[in-house]
């Protein structure tokens, strides 16, 4: 562009050669740096994460000491602390962690491959149409348990299968689906807006608890069924990361690349949706943790790659995090459900994040 | 663009050496404002004639020009629908008009005008009125809705303003969510506890024009109509911002305070429509890519043609909405997503590519 950018070629052949040789080891320092940064917020975030696991397994009506409950997870303990972890305390522990990883994975696939950072299920449609879906079954059907699982797994699989049917095109568009998944959120929203004011206040606020998302009425069968279902999604979503990845550099350089950017997308958002369909059917949508747990990570980790890991590691510390605090810390007969917590905890720190943030986000 | 010459298209400015901001087709934007205007005086008129209660059209008229105290058809007409006519028209242009200034500062498609939490902090605010204060009004609403509207966008736009960069389309976008998010989670505890607030916030929540003294609209009319010169004003510099904040920054924009005065714009604006009508945002949504479709990417034409096309699409859904449930009624606020939302998948599978 000006003369400067261009005087290079007329410097010495030998300081041209140190000068590649510097930038060379100064890459090579910076992707050294950057993987250190990713280990180290992953690590921290794990080792979080174990210690809410011990700690929600510690609090609670019987409080254990940390010495029984590192030897009930070792296999050892007395019969009554083996009781409290495995029966009473196990299937809620598991449920949220497994409903943070989807969740937040989920998210992460959604708001990379769409490109845009309100991409999150939440916020295009798969999460409002299970709630409808829900919140109509519980409403009028009078539908419980598993059945109103399945009802919220249909309506967020259905809000799925229409977005593909109108954003396809010989592939998968991502402004369609994104657009055509807000206008199905919003219609959905009003399918709910008026079954809660065409019903009693009471099952008004069943409904309410009920989207707020909840992980109190875990069992070791529902954990178990959302269990498999994310040993299946998730191996499927460490194939696809890598042309994900190639996919972020855009179509163009990634068909170059021999990859099929319609294909990988629609595979993509696929699993993005089953993901987190199967978290909504079992704990309803908790709020805000498929939004909040890829930009956060991405923040953290600082690289510009997918974040995949600190993503899904994210969603648990804020699901484990926040019911946690919903449990143990708020007034216990207030019964605050989990998807409560994590807004007020997630929604102030992403503020926080942005703030005070202070290299360029990647 | 130039208006003459029509044979030689894109001959004389195609090749500039620099980005040039959008321009829009006159004579198709003025054939857009006219459909558009019509369109408007058609709705406002059906508005007007249509209803729970069926009244002769003559008898509107009889009921606007010469009233007869003691006739119920003519106080219908003059005390339920003059004003939520009136009060439709005024919600509607203002979410229309915040929608396209939203989308555009954001640089983001899929921005609602709730998008800087103002829905939710009217939400909370209007929330708190009724758990804590035991108001119940809808004139009682108004100030705390409008209050908590400008607090949340206060917070968010400080937020994202202080950091790196300052507010960039990203960080108002996540911290706009991240406000909403916290400002619902106190708000959903307060419904879970207090099932009489619930019983009445939940009316106010779904959003409607019905039931809305026309004094609330006198006293918020002052705010829409700064945020609608604002709005009209701030057309090329959404222009300039839609090129990213470098170019815009190249083309001589000040994009700090550009920025700053769209956002207040949005809040006068979407602040009046919620505290008005309660928090619908989805007319703010579709009636942007609506105006796009139409007039292009210029910012000026989107604006304009968005500020008088929200009115349409509100009205519409309250005529539905009354119509349609005879005796009864479904809130605008409930039928407004489910008229909007086809036309929205609609354009979305018209076009081939969205200028975001």
């Amino acid at each position: 562009m000006t003369a400067v950018d261009t005087a290079p070629p007329t410097a010495a052949p030998d300081d041209a050669a140190a000068r590649l040789a510097a930038a060379r080891s100064g890459l090579r320092v910076d992707r050294r740096r950057r993987r250190v940064r990713t280990s180290v917020v992953t690590s921290v975030l794990a080792v979080v994460a174990v210690a809410l696991v011990v700690t929600a397994l510690m609090l609670g009506d019987f409080p254990l000491a940390f010495r029984q409950v590192v030897d009930v997870l070792t296999g050892g303990g007395d019969d009554i602390a083996r009781l409290v972890v495995v029966e009473f305390r196990g299937p809620r522990l598991v449920l949220a962690v497994l409903v943070g990883v989807a969740l937040g994975v989920s998210g992460a696939l959604f708001q990379s491959v769409l490109a845009n950072p309100l991409a999150s299920p939440d916020i295009i449609g798969v999460s409002q149409g299970a709630s409808a879906a829900a919140v109509a079954a519980l409403l009028l059907g009078g539908l419980t348990g598993l059945a109103l699982s399945a009802s919220a797994l249909a309506g967020g699989l259905a809000v799925g299968l229409f977005l593909y049917a109108v954003a396809w095109r010989g592939g998968l568009a991502g402004h369609r689906f994104v657009l055509s998944g807000i206008g199905v959120a919003y219609a959905c929203a009003s399918v709910i807006g008026y079954v809660l004011t065409r019903s009693d206040v009471q099952e008004a606020q069943a409904a309410l608890l009920w989207m707020t998302g909840s992980v109190a009425q875990a069992d070791w069968p529902l954990v178990r069924l959302l269990g498999s279902t994310l040993a299946v999604l998730l191996p499927l979503v460490a194939l696809v990361a890598r042309p994900l990845q190639v996919l972020l550099l855009g179509d163009q350089q990634a068909r170059a690349l021999g990859l099929r950017p319609e294909l990988v997308r629609a595979v993509v958002l696929g699993l993005g949706i089953a993901l987190a369909c199967a978290a909504t059917a079992a704990a309803g949508p908790v709020a805000f943790v498929a939004f909040t747990a890829a930009p956060v990570a991405r923040r953290l980790v600082g690289d510009g790659g997918l974040a995949l890991v600190p993503s899904a590691l994210v969603g648990l510390v804020l699901v484990l995090g926040a019911d946690v605090v919903a449990q143990h810390v708020l007034p216990a007969d207030m019964g605050v459900p989990v998807g409560v917590v994590t807004g007020a905890i997630g929604g102030p720190y992403l503020i926080w994040l942005m703030a005070t943030l202070r290299a360029r986000p990647a | 663009m130039a208006t003459t010459a029509p044979s030689t298209p894109a001959a004389a400015h195609g090749a500039g050496d620099r980005p040039a901001p959008a321009r829009a087709d006159h004579r198709r934007l003025a054939l857009a404002l006219v459909l558009v205007v019509l369109a408007l005086v058609a709705v406002t008129v059906a508005s007007l004639a249509w209803g729970a209660r069926q009244v002769d059209p003559g008898e509107v008229w009889r009921a606007l020009v010469d009233p007869v105290a003691g006739n119920n058809d003519h106080s219908v007409v003059r005390n339920e629908r003059v004003p939520r006519t009136l009060i439709g028209l005024v919600a509607g242009l203002a979410l229309g008009a915040s929608g396209a200034l939203m989308q555009g500062v954001t640089r983001n498609p899929i921005a609602d005008p709730g998008l800087l939490g103002v829905n939710a902090g009217a939400s909370l605010a209007v929330l708190v009125a009724i758990a804590g204060l035991g108001i119940s009004t809808t004139s009682g609403y108004v100030w705390f809705a409008f209050l908590g509207a400008a607090v949340a966008a206060v917070v968010v736009y400080g937020a994202a303003q202080v950091g790196w960069e300052g507010a960039t389309p990203v960080k108002l976008a996540l911290v706009g969510a991240a406000f909403t998010a916290t400002a619902t989670s106190v708000t959903t505890v307060i419904l879970l506890t207090d099932r009489r607030a619930l019983n009445e916030y939940r009316f106010w929540q779904v959003g409607s024009l019905s039931n809305r003294p026309l004094d609330v609209l006198v006293t918020l009319l002052p705010f829409v109509g700064v945020g609608l010169l604002l709005a009209l004003a701030s057309g090329r510099v959404l222009n300039a911002l839609a090129l990213g904040d470098d170019v815009a920054r190249g083309l001589g924009q000040d994009v700090a305070r550009g920025r700053a005065l769209v956002v207040l714009a949005v809040v006068l604006l979407c602040g009046s429509a919620v505290s008005l009508v309660g928090p619908i945002a989805f007319v703010g949504l579709v009636v942007p890519h609506l105006a796009r479709a139409v007039v292009g990417p210029d910012y000026r034409a989107i604006v304009l043609l968005s500020a008088l096309l929200g009115p349409v699409l509100l009205l519409v859904a309250d005529v539905v909405g009354r119509v349609v449930a005879r005796p009864g009624e479904i809130e605008a606020g409930l039928v407004v997503a489910v008229v909007g939302a086809p036309v929205l998948v609609y354009l979305v599978r018209r076009s081939r590519t969205v200028a975001a």
